[in-house]
């Protein structure tokens, strides 16, 4: 469904991303793992057009999404941190994007349900806890039932309790035959619900393999037990 | 697109400098047709603010405008919305919200005072201005990334245009005294836009007869029907020129 083809990007002379080569299919949670600055945000934010690759391609059904836009409406983004006018409600900016993107499918209020944002349609974002905003990215991600979710490091800043409702959610989408791609440098919260690890560091790609031939490989039954025993390895 | 412009204009809207700076410009255009009895000297004082408070206006709001809504352009970036589009939207919402300011502020009380050629002269190349300055702002706002560094830049172009241009131009008269110069004028006053509004607007008053042999030249230039339709053209390169090379930027730039 996605596919990247030797990516590159460097930023001034720092090279953030080497080379990605890459094929993601749908209906699978895929865990996009690596140390902090190894490139996954870049990675996720090259996908999305927000950051134009050095060289390299990137296809998203077989059509190149250089210069191309209307591939986004088949995606939901969560950012790492969302950035939102301060000034605007809560409210203002549903609204907003529910004019602005296409509605040609029912909208999944599943998440706006669980997480109670009714209650807070008046409150202005700047007054906004992290947690509470990154509630209203998951809501906006999951809104328009795309094809295609980003989470980037989705259950950081939430409760507990929050982030189960979210991880029974990216399950509940994956049988839909949803492709979901998640990063995060936390590797327990995974643990149960990913299929497919790509590991990342020093923007290569290190592992990208299922996670049952990971631990197979590795002889360990817990995946963090699994990439600390890759990485020792490759070191 | 609409549905972008839409969003962005209210966004401006609910910040209260621009509904300040409207009634700013109510107050002085008519405390000035109120306190000469004669419009056209009225006319003189805001021609100056004209070229100094208008430009300035125009370029340092939209410039911290768009640091300020790094947030929302980003948000908008990530949905399903032409990159081209999206800043195109953003000039027009800029454009619109000095343009309209400018009209309430300046055009009502000429139109109520002195609705003659100088006056509509003067609104026309006053809305040219307000629109040419949002539109350099946005060039320099999308090549730097620094906000600081941004605002300061565009406040030395602020000041290149409506001063150090002049000083640049008097100093090169000085020099060149004995030499006819009076056609590299007339180009030299195209390369700014703050200059050419200023003779334009002067052409239109009586006391341009008055003034020297230069004045003849711009006058056979600027005025009438060709010289109108230059000034036109010329102010309209002034205008696209940046907001070309700002969208083919930020069609390509790291959000």
């Amino acid at each position: 469904m996605i596919r990247f083809s030797n990516v590159s990007k460097k930023f001034d002379k720092y090279e953030v991303l080497r080379g990605i080569d890459l094929e993601l299919k749908e209906g699978r949670i895929i865990g996009l793992l690596g140390p902090n600055a190894s490139g996954k945000t870049t990675l996720i934010k090259t996908l999305l057009g927000m950051v134009v690759p050095t060289s390299g391609d990137i296809f998203f059904m077989d059509k190149s999404i250089r210069h191309d836009w209307e591939y986004r409406n088949h995606i939901g983004y969560m950012p790492q941190i969302g950035k939102y006018p301060e000034n605007m409600t809560m409210g203002q900016i549903f609204e907003m994007i529910e004019d602005l993107r296409k509605k040609d499918k029912e909208l999944d209020r599943d998440l706006y349900n669980s997480y109670n944002l009714g209650t807070l349609l008046q409150k202005r974002m700047g007054t906004l806890s992290g947690g509470t905003r990154q509630k209203v990215s998951a809501h906006l991600a999951f809104l328009f039932d795309p094809k295609v979710l980003v989470l980037d490091e989705p259950t950081a800043g939430l409760d507990p309790l929050s982030a189960l409702t979210l991880k029974e959610k990216i399950v509940k989408e994956r049988e839909k035959g949803k492709l979901i791609l998640i990063s995060s440098h936390i590797l327990s919260e995974l643990d149960d619900i990913v299929d497919q690890i790509i590991y990342l560091e020093e923007g290569k790609i290190v592992v990208n393999q299922p996670i049952e031939q990971l631990k197979e490989e590795t002889q360990k039954s817990k995946l963090s037990e699994a990439i600390a025993t890759l990485m020792s390895r490759s070191n | 697109m609409k549905k972008i412009i839409k969003y962005v204009v209210s966004d401006i809207l609910r910040n209260k400098i621009i509904i300040a700076y409207t009634a700013f410009l109510l107050l002085i255009s008519f405390g000035l047709f109120i306190i000469e009895d004669v419009p056209e000297k009225s006319l003189m004082s805001m021609l100056t603010m004209n070229l100094t408070l208008i430009p300035l206006v125009s370029i340092m709001f939209s410039t911290i405008y768009i640091y300020n809504s790094g947030e929302f352009i980003e948000l908008l970036a990530a949905q399903p919305v032409k990159r081209k589009t999206l800043w195109f939207s953003i000039f027009i919402s800029l454009a619109l919200a000095m343009s309209i300011s400018f009209l309430i502020g300046f055009g009502i009380p000429v139109l109520l005072f002195s609705a003659n050629t100088v006056g509509i002269t003067m609104i026309i190349t006053g809305v040219m201005l307000s629109v040419i300055f949002v539109s350099i702002s946005l060039f320099a706002a999308v090549h730097i990334k620094d906000k600081t560094k941004g605002i300061g830049v565009a406040l030395l172009m602020w000041l290149f245009f409506t001063v150090i241009f002049d000083g640049l131009v008097l100093f090169l008269l000085f020099q060149f005294l004995e030499y006819p110069l009076e056609n590299l004028i007339v180009v030299l006053s195209m390369l700014n836009p703050v200059d050419l509004v200023r003779i334009v607007s002067l052409m239109q008053m009586d006391i341009s007869a008055l003034m020297g042999a230069t004045t003849a030249v711009f006058k056979n230039t600027f005025t009438g029907g060709v010289g109108s339709v230059l000034t036109f053209v010329v102010l309209l390169i002034w205008l696209v020129v940046p907001l070309y090379f700002s969208i083919r930027k930020f069609d390509l730039k790291d959000l």
